[in-house]
């Protein structure tokens, strides 16, 4: 149905279309970095795209997967022709994916703004030209982006320092935490490798070994 | 309770004697002023309590403050982020004591199946706690539990933490479930 959107886009970008595809009706683009914001204004004002409603902005971090590492996916539904089209760009070419920069969309359509700041504040994506790029769930302290794939999945930055010299009330405490929970897990493989009959066996849950 | 007490009657009069800290945890215990602390869905749950059809106030539980400094009891209700971390500590400092703490639900508890950045784990990680009631969310008849088990404990001045026991379901398995309503 929107195939016609993807004839547009290719027709107008040309080579800054890296790829395309359509599956269950899904059509997607990727598109390179530099064209993001010219291809946003041209897909809001092209008659046959005319995508006026602005759906989801996100990021995917491909850590060490991918050069680059991250992509932005945008989401965008034309409401006066039904149709969707999924707009992603990757981003983050610096060594490590450090600094992924792209346009921000916020003057093409406004409800982009706590998207982009959401997405900022989840992986570190800067979006140039955002009015007001601040964290918007966690606290201004915290420390790198949660949803980056290098986040330490431990790691907490607690705001009030943590009450010590008591224990948890069983149920609640670690052995017998919840039975698929990460800290039980690790514990659990903790405790299986401590045993030499089960030396080998310690992936049985299926989980993929990091 | 020790035999010795004797129900006045009629028009006899006389005194009974008791000790002050009895009297006055028998005085706090039904008449907890509470501060709902409320962030999550349990928050549902807690509404059904306060309202009629459990109906809180029949423990001398019944008249919400929305100001912590007249509070009593500080119910938390759902999940605690670490970023309201600070919010929960300053409404807890800022209770008069004698003050009570129930962790309602298990996020409160011990943050649920939040394991990850953004959640404190339990708020005994934040603020002491008096009784916790386990369940996601918990049933009220839980609930109602934990609030008798903190009677019980203001009544007898013991402050080291609780936890609601789970109620076993008085049907028989072989029973299977129990019709809620009956068929037409």
């Amino acid at each position: 149905m929107s195939r016609d959107v993807l004839d547009q886009l290719v027709q107008r970008f040309d080579d800054a279309v890296l790829a395309t595809h359509d599956q269950f009706g899904d059509e997607t683009a990727l598109i390179t970095a530099d064209v993001w914001h010219e291809a946003a204004v041209f897909l809001r004002d092209d008659l046959v795209c005319s995508m006026d409603h602005f759906i989801d902005l996100t990021a995917v971090d491909f850590a060490d997967r991918r050069t680059p590492r991250f992509e932005v996916v945008l989401h965008l539904r034309s409401s006066e022709r039904l149709h969707r089209i999924r707009l992603k760009a990757p981003v983050g070419l610096g060594p490590g994916g450090e600094n992924p920069q792209v346009d921000s969309l916020v003057d093409v359509w406004k409800g982009a703004n706590w998207f982009e700041r959401e997405c900022y504040d989840m992986f570190g994506v800067e979006f140039v030209g955002h009015p007001d790029l601040r964290r918007i769930l966690m606290y201004e302290q915290f420390e790198g982006h949660p949803l980056r794939k290098d986040y330490d999945a431990h790691r907490t930055q607690p705001l009030v320092p943590y009450r010590e010299g008591y224990e948890k009330l069983q149920p609640f405490g670690l052995p017998q935490g919840m039975p698929f929970g990460r800290q039980t897990h690790d514990r659990w493989k903790t405790a299986v490798a401590g045993r030499p009959e089960d030396a080998g066996a310690t992936n049985l849950l299926g989980f993929e070994e990091d | 309770m020790n035999d010795n007490i004797r129900v006045i009657e009629g028009s006899e009069t006389g005194f009974a004697t008791t000790r002050v800290d009895a009297l006055l945890g028998w005085a706090r215990k039904y008449s907890l002023f509470q501060y709902p602390f409320v962030t999550a869905c349990c928050g549902m749950e807690f509404m059904s309590l306060a309202s009629g059809r459990f109906d809180m106030a029949r423990f001398g539980a019944e008249a919400p403050r929305f100001t912590p400094r007249q509070a009593d009891l500080l119910w938390v209700v759902g999940t605690v982020s670490q970023r309201q971390a600070p919010i929960l500590k300053m409404v807890y400092d800022q209770m008069a004591e004698p003050k009570y703490v129930l962790a309602f639900g298990t996020c409160a508890s011990c943050g649920g199946f939040y394991d990850n950045y953004a959640t404190v784990p339990g708020i005994d990680k934040v603020i002491p706690v008096d009784v916790y009631v386990p369940g996601c969310p918990p049933r009220p008849e839980g609930v109602i539990d934990g609030l008798l088990l903190l009677q019980d404990k203001i009544q007898t001045g013991d402050r080291t933490p609780a936890i609601v026991k789970p109620r076993t379901d008085p049907v028989p398995a072989s029973e299977g479930l129990v019709p809620l309503r009956k068929q037409a």
